[in-house]
């Protein structure tokens, strides 16, 4: 097999699940519990102290 | 001491200028030679600004009223980049109108420095690198210091960013004028000019992710995450895209490491993903964190926003091949790239639905603060454009939108409605602050902008539809003979009035412009516009008193 096809052939199979479940866990991860205080932290941080940050 | 450096600045700027003169000298071609040229006259004027006390930025910071002193924040970079902000969004605003003026009456393609075919990178670059590039690096300076509490992590560097970068922006205009291109679309300048971005760029990268490295905050907000993605992918798609063979080290002309298909294939890998990371992720990063900061409440989803940013991220990457449909691309990965790009709608309206439910309970805003209303107008027109993108990479719909000017129209909602509105409004939202001062010069003069603004955009976008379907639909109409209904020079004469249309639009989106301009300009003056307020609660001094002796109504007969 040319080296092509070898990569071919990783891509399509190993690679393609191991990217599926990366995306799958990225997109599970802020609704993990306990992850909802968290979240909201986040969101609020750009207001914290004086206005702008400053 | 201080003698010692400056004389080491100056032997420096020295060496620069001797070996772009000896590169000028030697040059194969007059293109190369009129850059080498200027990057000499930059070495002249360096060693004369080194060696003298004549100190012209200390000038041009007098002239723009630069607050002086020491801020919390590292600031000044930010206040650079609003400003040339503004400066090549003029630019190429001026660049477009003159652009479209050319299509309706071709008279005015001037020989050979100013003829269509130099002109429309000039423009497209202007606003995409120089307008869009300057205000990204502005507000990515200006958002990672507020969000990590942090200072610019190495601020000579940053000053090197802004600076190298406004090189770059020079050598390519230039460039695009003096007839030097690779003929990449948005990568046009040569292998020595993308060579000196490089340089720039991983400078970039390490002036915000070493501020990143030393945040007090935590969390990195969201905002960053966009910048990042938008900084790494950037430099990604540069590299691989840019891959070339110069002919000669002391010429313009270089070959691409690629060939035939798979050279098209690289360059639109790289065209969408300059929309999707440049145009979009960066843009996105400025919008979480000046909506939020405008409207003064927390952006609507913190869950929303990651998983739209991973959706963006892994689906984007894919959608190039659906600007090579019907061509010699396989079929498969054409139709690869058009189920991605059909996907990207629903993280597209992710990002669209979570600023502006962002709104959500403050919506009166919208009517008092045209700040709002210009973000408000610019998530709406990412909305459509990002609705309009995969339904023009159908197979179906393409073949009738492709090489039409829908696709134009398609572009420039986009970037006239979306990345000039989200840029306005940011511009407008940091210039007070920058400057210290309480607020804009005018709020009535934002609100004209918006109008006209908007109205242009409607006039460009709406006249490019009509044209777009009118050239398909002419393209493919055969006669009962099987042949060709209508030449290409008919199609051009149906398209006329839709071209003075779209140049009246420009007119309209460059008039906003040049008010802003003017706005900004009176702000950093530290002037304030005496003007009605947007909004007050009406007010009737006649009826503002008590019934007193009120005779008894008669009744009626």
């Amino acid at each position: 097999m040319s080296i092509y096809e070898t990569l071919r052939h990783f891509a399509d199979s190993y690679a393609l699940v191991l990217m599926l479940a990366l995306f799958v866990g990225l997109c599970a991860w802020p609704f993990r519990p306990g992850a909802k205080e968290r979240n909201r932290d986040a969101a609020n941080l750009i207001f914290e102290g004086k206005a702008d940050g400053e | 001491m201080q003698a010692e450096t400056a004389l080491g600045r100056v032997g420096l700027w020295f060496l620069v200028m001797l070996v772009a003169m000896a590169a000028a000298l030697g040059a194969a071609d007059s293109g190369f030679a009129a850059h080498a040229w200027i990057i000499a006259a930059l070495g002249f004027v360096m060693i004369w600004v080194s060696a003298s006390r004549f100190d012209p930025l200390g000038k041009a910071r007098g002239f723009f009223k630069l607050p002086d002193g020491p801020s919390r924040y590292d600031d000044d970079p930010i206040r650079w980049g609003v400003i040339a902000t503004m400066f090549w969004g003029l630019a190429g605003l001026l660049a477009g109108v003159f652009i479209a003026a050319q299509l309706a009456y071709p008279q005015l393609n001037f020989e050979p420095y100013l003829n269509f075919g130099r002109l429309r990178p000039l423009h497209t670059s202007a606003v995409i690198f120089a307008f869009g590039g300057n205000a990204l690096l502005a507000t990515s300076f200006y958002v990672v210091q507020r969000t990590c509490r942090t200072q610019l992590a190495f601020p000579n560097l940053a000053r090197f960013v802004f600076w190298g970068y406004q090189l770059f922006i020079v050598l390519a205009a230039t460039g695009y004028l003096l007839g030097i291109t690779q003929s990449k679309e948005y990568a046009e300048p040569e292998w020595y000019v993308d060579l000196w971005l490089t340089i720039v760029w991983v400078a970039y990268f390490v002036v915000f992710v070493g501020t990143l490295a030393r945040r007090k905050e935590p969390h990195i907000y969201v905002a960053n995450w966009f910048y990042l993605a938008f900084i790494v992918t950037v430099a990604m798609l540069h590299i691989v895209n840019n891959l070339a063979m110069p002919v000669s080290l002391l010429g313009a002309k270089s070959y691409s490491a690629f060939a035939g298909v798979q050279d098209a294939l690289t360059q639109w890998w790289y065209g969408h993903n300059a929309v999707g990371f440049f145009l979009t992720a960066g843009f996105l990063a400025m919008m979480y964190y000046f909506v939020p900061k405008q409207a003064e409440r927390p952006v609507y989803s913190y869950r929303l926003s990651i998983i739209h940013f991973w959706s963006l991220i892994f689906l984007y990457i894919w959608a190039g091949p659906h600007h090579l449909h019907y061509t010699a691309l396989p079929d498969w990965a054409q139709t690869l790239g058009m189920v991605f790009s059909i996907m990207l709608w629903m993280p597209s309206w992710g990002g669209m639905i979570n600023g502006l439910m962002t709104l959500n309970g403050a919506w009166d805003k919208v009517r008092t603060d045209p700040i709002i209303r210009m973000m408000v107008m610019a998530l709406a027109f990412y909305g459509m454009s990002t609705f309009e993108g995969p339904m023009l990479s159908i197979k179906s719909v393409n073949s009738v939108s492709h090489y039409t000017d829908w696709t134009i129209g398609h572009v420039h909602s986009g970037a006239l409605g979306w990345n000039g509105m989200i840029t306005f409004a940011c511009v407008y939202f940091l210039v007070p602050r920058l400057w210290k001062r309480e607020r804009m010069y005018s709020l009535r003069m934002i609100n004209w902008h918006f109008w006209l603004a908007t109205i242009g955009i409607v006039f460009y976008a709406a006249s490019m539809w009509v044209a777009g379907v009118t050239q398909g639909l002419m393209w493919r109409e055969y006669g009962p003979d099987g042949y060709l209904v209508n030449s290409f020079a008919d199609t051009v004469a149906a398209l006329h009035p839709m071209y003075v249309m779209r140049a009246a639009g420009g007119l309209m989106y460059l008039g906003g412009a040049l008010i802003m301009s003017y706005n900004i300009w009176m702000t950093l003056a530290g002037k304030q516009r005496v003007e009605a307020p947007l909004n007050d609660a009406a007010y009737d001094p006649e009826a503002d008193r008590p019934i007193v002796n009120q005779p008894s109504a008669v009744p009626a007969e």
